[in-house]
């Protein structure tokens, strides 16, 4: 352990340093001037990704091997910090008009993306496990700040049951493969099982427990159960960061454990994945078109990009096609990133106190009453659906290519005729928005207005231009397998 | 000296009976409870792994550690909610809290 180590993590020892830093520091902000500390989070988001980029590039491991910085790490830690300053800007005005605004937010909030970090980093199944509690714990308080909002306990309850219960299995999993191989450093269980000496069936039976741990945090089906519930229940800024950070936090595990540590058992993990997958398409979008409240039809509809995302983990298990379906995923998750805040940041400003304002039914004459928001609500649904030219088709585009290169052309079909499906339930908000008559009352607030603004013309632009980002992703994709 | 799978059996059963509590039981406190005892079986079997495959390397045992530090840290926020709950509703059973349908 050397000065070079810690160097390594300094993006993400400066978001959880300044998180306990502010922890204090907001101890002596005065109630109704928490716009204080949310400026000061950002600031500290800001110069971590200052920090990261200028350690971009940086290929190497630490601590023993228990941290690792590559392309992959560094991709999606950008991926994270991003998501955690679209968090704030999402959260500046709702929490305030909903009566929440607790200092405490921005801090939990900096903590969770210091989890995320961490999980993008790990070489080590300990540290994997460590930042996955790091990430969820803040996030369930995050989940019931609105207390004493009957919904936003009860959301953040099952939430903490069912995140627990998941993690418990994460562990016996990790456990299992300790045993199985003697050691939880990713690098050295590849060693251990390439050399024939893992013991089999400890093996199998610790990867099948932690595939069911991360798929409740992903929420693939059959273990998606929680999700509407607690997207629904919990604060909607809350539910927006939640909707991006932690899920590709959870694929960001996915990814690094089975493709860095597994490869060998391969085809033993990758026909479950193919399956879960499948499943989770089918089921997100199916019962997506049932819902009329927006929170949980974005709620199916995150589960449905879950079942799309993991399309991948099969895909990757052919070597050749490794890298290119790492690739996609990254650029996958940036482009659900952007579209995906930019649609809450649309629900947001139509919410109003106690819940109104949710249903589909409530954005009837937006069109009319708030044309440029209604134009990029119309984009986010076309890039969630995969429409060009937005980034979603691009992303969606990259990433069937990749599962048609390794050959499974009945789980790229069954992706493409659920995403016709999901064309049903999108377009119906845009239909509402437009044909219906109505008097929706929006909220108008500058940050608010700067996320739309700046997630549509993403969504817009790197839907026409997609070259540099899909370059990055596919280097920050092959990197990660050149070691 | 005792076989290491009896260990491994104990803590599967533990877990298991962990398992069966979370399905099965509706109080959240014991929801809790029966999470702690999955993570408990876990230690079992950390350290059982660190005494028979690797005794010469502290990895198992600072992994344990590690297990109790976050299983408290999960009881902490956990306890914390559900006593906020409790204050609203004075119930703590999981079929009672049904405002969000499952």
């Amino acid at each position: 352990m050397n000065a070079g180590d810690f160097s390594t993590i300094l993006p993400l020892l400066l978001v959880t340093g300044w998180a306990c830093v502010l922890l204090l520091v907001d101890l002596f902000i005065p109630r109704g001037r928490k716009a204080i500390t949310a400026a000061l989070s950002a600031l500290g988001l800001l110069t971590a990704i200052a920090l990261l980029l200028s350690q971009f590039g940086l290929e190497r491991e630490a601590f023993k091997g228990m941290i690792v910085v590559d392309g992959f790490a560094s991709f999606l830690q950008m991926v994270f910090l991003l998501s955690g300053l679209f968090g704030i800007a999402l959260a500046y005005d709702y929490v305030r008009r909903q009566n929440i605004e607790r200092g405490e937010y921005y801090t939990l909030l900096l903590f969770t993306v210091a989890g995320m970090m961490l999980m993008a980093q790990a070489g080590d199944l300990i540290v994997v496990f460590l930042a996955l509690e790091m990430l969820s714990l803040p996030l369930y308080v995050l989940t019931g700040i609105a207390r004493p909002r009957p919904d936003s306990e009860e959301a953040a309850m099952k939430y903490f049951l069912l995140g627990a219960f998941a993690s418990g299995f994460v562990i016996y999993g990790v456990a299992l493969i300790y045993g199985a191989t003697a050691s939880t450093r990713l690098s050295e269980i590849v060693a251990v099982v390439q050399a024939g000496q893992a013991i089999g069936g400890l093996l199998l039976a610790g990867m099948a427990f932690i595939l069911v741990g991360l798929g409740f945090k992903v929420a693939a089906v059959p273990f998606h159960m929680w999700t509407p519930d607690v997207y629904q229940g919990a604060p909607t800024s809350v539910t927006a960061f939640m909707s991006v950070g932690a899920k590709a936090a959870g694929f960001a595990a996915l990814l690094r454990v089975f493709l860095v540590a597994f490869p060998d058992v391969a085809p033993a993990w990758a026909v479950v994945a193919m399956w879960v997958s499948a499943f989770t398409m089918a089921w997100g979008n199916v019962a997506a078109i049932a819902q009329t409240n927006i929170k949980r039809m974005l709620a199916y509809s995150s589960i449905a990009h879950a079942g799309y995302i993991l399309m991948a983990l099969p895909a990757a298990a052919d070597p050749a096609v490794a890298s290119d379906a790492v690739g996609a995923v990254l650029f996958y998750l940036l482009a659900y990133a952007f579209t995906n805040f930019g649609a809450w940041a649309v629900v947001l400003a139509l919410e109003k106190k106690d819940g109104q304002g949710l249903a589909i039914e409530d954005y009837a004459g937006l069109g009319a009453r708030r044309p440029a928001l209604a134009l990029a609500m119309a984009l986010f649904m076309l890039s969630l659906t995969g429409v060009p030219p937005t980034v979603g088709f691009v992303a969606k585009f990259y990433l069937f290519r990749t599962v048609l290169q390794a050959d499974l052309v009945w789980l790229a079909l069954v992706g493409v005729v659920t995403s016709l499906i999901s064309a049903y339930y999108y377009m119906r908000v845009v239909v509402v928005m437009y044909m219906r008559q109505g008097e929706p009352e929006v909220r108008s607030e500058g940050w608010l207005n700067a996320t739309v603004l700046l997630a549509g013309l993403a969504t817009f632009i790197f839907g026409l231009l997609p070259a540099p980002l899909m370059g990055l992703a596919a280097r920050a994709g092959l990197l990660t397998f050149l070691r | 000296m005792i076989p290491l799978s009896w260990y491994l059996i104990l803590a599967a059963a533990i877990f298991c009976i962990g398992v069966y509590g979370v399905l099965a039981r509706r109080n959240a406190v014991a929801i809790l409870m029966s999470i702690e005892l999955m993570l408990n079986a876990v230690n079992i079997n950390l350290v059982a792994f660190w005494r028979y495959m690797s005794p010469g390397v502290i990895s198992g045992q600072a992994f344990a550690v590690m297990v109790f530090a976050v299983a408290a840290s999960e009881a902490a926020v956990g306890l914390a909610l559900i006593i906020s709950i409790y204050r609203r509703r004075f119930t703590v059973a999981a079929e009672e809290i049904d405002m969000l349908k499952w």
